[in-house]
């Protein structure tokens, strides 16, 4: 026998501290637990919750249960952060190509953007935004429409929606279109591999998309109608539109302040990328006779991108994680919802906590996984 | 005299061509600073939209006029380089100019012209613009918190004499600057602790650590008159027996009592707030997270597998999970894990709770400076005989914690900005105090100028810091 006393030991004594430390905790835990007359289980989650939410995707009210008041939360949560997701994406890729831009006064401005909306706090702008900003907006029935259906009132922003007939019809069509569409890509590029001819994918790929989910009008039957929002009066003063889809001022205030703020980091991401493709692989591009636009396409932003795309999921990941500020402003996310009121009405801190911890969890190391494996898949493969 | 082409500005006709680009552009901008400044359009004889848009249009046919390569004149050189290299970028530079002109006048006004700061209550602003009235008021509120008004000396003797301690590093000679790291990683924070803890919150002078405290600086000042050989067995041995001893077998409770009778009024931490524990919060989380982080790092890079999982998994935990259900954790769920009669305080709690926290992020900053360093860098030192502790302290943490001081900078400004989410235990730092404070009966109505002053405070400190790492990351780059 070989132990390695060396290495055996700090292992062994590491073990035995953590074994420690979660007896320690359990232990604890069943005491006072047993003490407060709670039995640890997660039974609860399928019993009748009494209390209402304000702003749901999914039909919720006191009577249904508390897994589905953890649904509720959760897909706010989705909701705000798809949102603030695709903002943020947009300005920052706009500011972050500005601030490579040779116009200085461009440049200075993409730069005093950045550099404060990254100092300041993120909880503090979501407050600026919700407390500040949007309580400056006129009431709803005060407010003027933009383009004759919008209406921006201090109670929401309030826009047209579309009423669907045979909406399932429209979204199989889309399906089918996007399916062609990868089987049209892989054709194609088989044939500039074997036949070194080119085909016009984009213009085959916009047409499909067009196309099929006309048919789906004309064939399928789908139609849709768009409901603009109609001012109605609650009582003596208070008014509120009717119809169409209304976003509470907390999403919008947390969407403003979560794109804003994550997008200054997106732009110095892009910026870093488009940096750092070396000034050769231009001047070599250019060399060989190809167009500025086709430096770009073919050699620019594929290398960029290697470069952009790590950080920039990890800045999605931080988005949707930073989401969860909006139990501040009240806007009713996974922790609102779960970990705040269901947790008040049970008690059971244990459970909740660790659910909500779990969801952030799975959530995070899957994108991470994903992460890892597009690394791998993008890495340059040296000899 | 050449043909004019006003299409094709050419150097032929330089003076004409900048003569009449200059005066159309000033004219556009004299148009728009007009109307912004004194409300007078000048233009106000045309159609509304017109009106409107004719700046934009003189401006930019002036800076068209005025495009012209190798000119020959410095500044105009510069000026086409600059903002006018095509119709594109003259387009947004005459936006840009237009929108900051329009944009001041009001700006100015809400901050300075119509603002109020005289007066020392609501009725004192009369002015549209900011009150800030408000915060010279309640400025005691938002830098010290709920704090007695006649104590604040403490916070302010404290943190005064602990940023001439922090100075210490720029005076310190040579002979002296190989111990400056063991005075900024241990000795600094506990004089740092011990100033909050009896001067801030006013604890009594002996307290039960302190006796941890008398047997260490003993068994330091001891420990410079033993043998290399012996070190490591006789620093853990001695400073426990010490401690022992003075705990248990001289004085206890007199020097208890005794301690109680000097001591300072005592501030729970739960009056503590403001911008005041902004920086306790960030100060000692910054003090914590760092070492957590060097040896989680070192962890997840072992060769010792538990340790290398155990480091992992604790990493990802927290950085899979968001601050604030982390701050839910300390706060509701943390109490149950302990003994029925073991209280830990709410401040120690989110301490603890955000060091943890941000050393995963540490962990994995300096996980990025150990990779980059080459292997060579490894196998010189074990090829000098180094073993793994001194092959660290000496030859790679140097380099990659060089490396890696940016990444450090961000992730130390992160949690500056994460502080005010301590508010979800209830304590309330600067944002808190400004949300107690816009709900006060009297004061209704101000949040905005409440958040544009935090915002101002919390640009400063962060702004200060990322260009100190800046620096200090250009002043330790290596050619390599």
């Amino acid at each position: 026998m070989n132990f390695n006393f060396k290495k055996l030991l700090p292992q062994t004594l590491t073990i035995l501290v953590v074994i420690l430390v979660f007896g320690f905790f359990t232990y604890n835990a069943q005491v006072n637990m047993e003490n407060r007359g709670i039995a640890f289980g997660y039974g609860f989650l399928s019993q009748e919750s009494s209390f209402d939410v304000q702003f749901s995707l999914i039909e919720f009210d006191g009577s249904h249960s508390y897994f589905r008041a953890y649904l509720v939360g959760l897909l706010n949560t989705i909701l705000v952060s798809v949102i603030g997701i695709v903002l943020a994406t947009i300005i920052g890729v706009v500011v972050g190509i500005a601030r490579l831009s040779k116009n200085y006064l461009i440049e200075r401005t993409a730069a005093v953007y950045v550099e404060f909306f990254r100092n300041i706090p993120l909880l503090l702008q979501i407050f600026f935004w919700y407390f500040a900003a949007l309580r400056a907006l006129p009431l709803p029935q005060k407010a003027e429409p933009m383009l004759g259906v919008f209406f921006l009132t201090i109670k929401g922003f309030f826009v047209p929606s579309f009423v669907w007939n045979n909406l399932d019809v429209f979204i199989y069509s889309i399906i089918a279109a996007i399916i062609s569409i990868i089987f049209v890509r892989i054709y194609a590029k088989k044939k500039q591999e074997t036949e070194g001819k080119q085909t016009p994918v984009l213009y085959i790929s916009i047409g499909l998309l067009l196309i099929l989910p006309l048919l789906s009008f004309v064939l399928g039957g789908s139609s849709f109608s768009i409901e603009i929002p109609v001012l109605k009066q609650m009582s003596q003063t208070s008014f509120t539109y009717e119809g169409g889809i209304g976003l509470p001022p907390e999403l919008i205030a947390l969407a403003l302040a979560l794109s804003l703020y994550t997008a200054t980091f997106i732009a110095e991401c892009v910026r870093a990328g488009v940096q750092g493709v070396g000034k050769g692989q231009k001047e070599a591009a250019a060399s060989i006779g190809l167009t500025p636009n086709q430096v770009l396409k073919l050699v620019v932003m594929p290398q960029a991108l290697r470069i952009i795309i790590p950080p920039t999921t990890n800045q999605y990941l931080n988005l949707t994680k930073n989401s969860s500020l909006a139990a501040a402003i009240a806007y009713p996310d996974l922790v609102l919802v779960f970990a705040g009121t269901a947790l008040m009405q049970t008690g059971r801190a244990i459970e909740i906590v660790s659910i909500t911890m779990l969801t952030y969890l799975s959530l995070s190391i899957t994108i991470s996984i994903f992460m890892n494996w597009y690394n791998k898949k993008i890495a340059i493969k040296e000899k | 005299m050449n043909k004019l082409n006003i299409l094709t500005p050419d150097k032929n006709n330089l003076q004409a061509y900048l003569y009449t680009g200059i005066l159309l552009f000033f004219i556009s901008i004299i148009d728009v600073s007009l109307s912004s400044f004194f409300n007078i359009n000048l233009t106000s004889f045309l159609p509304g939209s017109i009106s409107f848009i004719l700046p934009l249009v003189l401006g930019f046919i002036g800076l068209h006029l005025i495009r012209i390569e190798y000119s020959g004149i410095k500044q105009l050189d510069l000026l086409n380089k600059n903002i006018n290299t095509n119709s594109f970028n003259a387009f947004l530079s005459l936006i840009i100019i237009f929108v900051i002109i329009k944009s001041l006048p009001p700006l100015l006004s809400w901050f300075v012209i119509d603002a109020n700061i005289a007066g020392d209550s609501k009725d004192a602003c009369t002015g549209s613009g900011a009150c800030w009235t408000y915060i010279k008021i309640w400025f005691n509120r938002f830098m010290y918190g709920m704090y007695p008004n006649d104590e604040q000396w403490r916070i302010n003797l404290s943190f005064i004499s602990l940023g001439f301690l922090g100075t210490v590093g720029f005076f310190a000679t040579d002979k002296l600057k190989k111990y400056l790291t063991l005075y900024y990683v241990v000795i600094y924070p506990l004089i740092a602790l011990l100033f909050i803890y009896f001067f801030i919150s006013g604890g009594p002078i002996f307290f039960d650590f302190s006796y941890g405290i008398i047997a260490l600086v003993f068994s330091v000042i001891l420990g410079f008159f033993i043998p290399s050989k012996f070190k490591m067995y006789y620093f853990i041995i001695v400073p426990i027996t010490i401690y022992i001893l003075l705990k248990y077998v001289f004085f206890y409770e007199e020097l208890i009592e005794l301690g109680k009778l000097e001591s300072l009024e005592w501030v729970e931490t739960g009056a503590w707030g403001g911008l005041s524990l902004t920086f306790i919060v960030s100060f000692f989380c910054l003090i914590f997270c760092f070492p957590i982080g060097l040896f989680l790092s070192l962890g997840r890079r072992s060769d010792l597998y538990i340790i290398k999982y155990i480091s992992i998994g604790f990493i990802e935990f927290w950085r899979g999970v968001p601050l604030i259900t982390v701050l839910f954790m300390s706060s509701v769920m943390f109490p149950m894990f302990l003994p029925e009669d073991m209280f830990i305080d709410k401040l120690v709690r989110v301490i603890i709770a955000i060091s943890l926290f941000e050393a995963a992020y540490v962990a994995e900053v300096i996980r990025g400076g150990l990779q980059a360093l080459p292997r060579g860098q490894y196998d010189a030192a074990k090829s000098l005989g180094m073993g793994y502790w001194k092959m660290h302290i000496f030859v790679i943490l140097p380099q990659a914690l060089k490396l890696v001081i940016p990444g450090i900078a961000n992730t130390f400004l992160a949690l500056v900005k994460d502080t005010p989410l301590i508010f979800v235990v209830g304590l309330l730092e600067i944002v808190g105090m400004l949300n107690l404070a816009k709900t006060n009966p009297k004061w209704l109505g101000f949040a905005m100028e409440g958040y544009v002053f935090a915002s101002i405070v919390f640009f400063i400190i962060c702004y200060a810091m990322s260009k100190y790492s800046y620096n200090l990351e250009q002043k330790y780059k290596t050619e390599r």
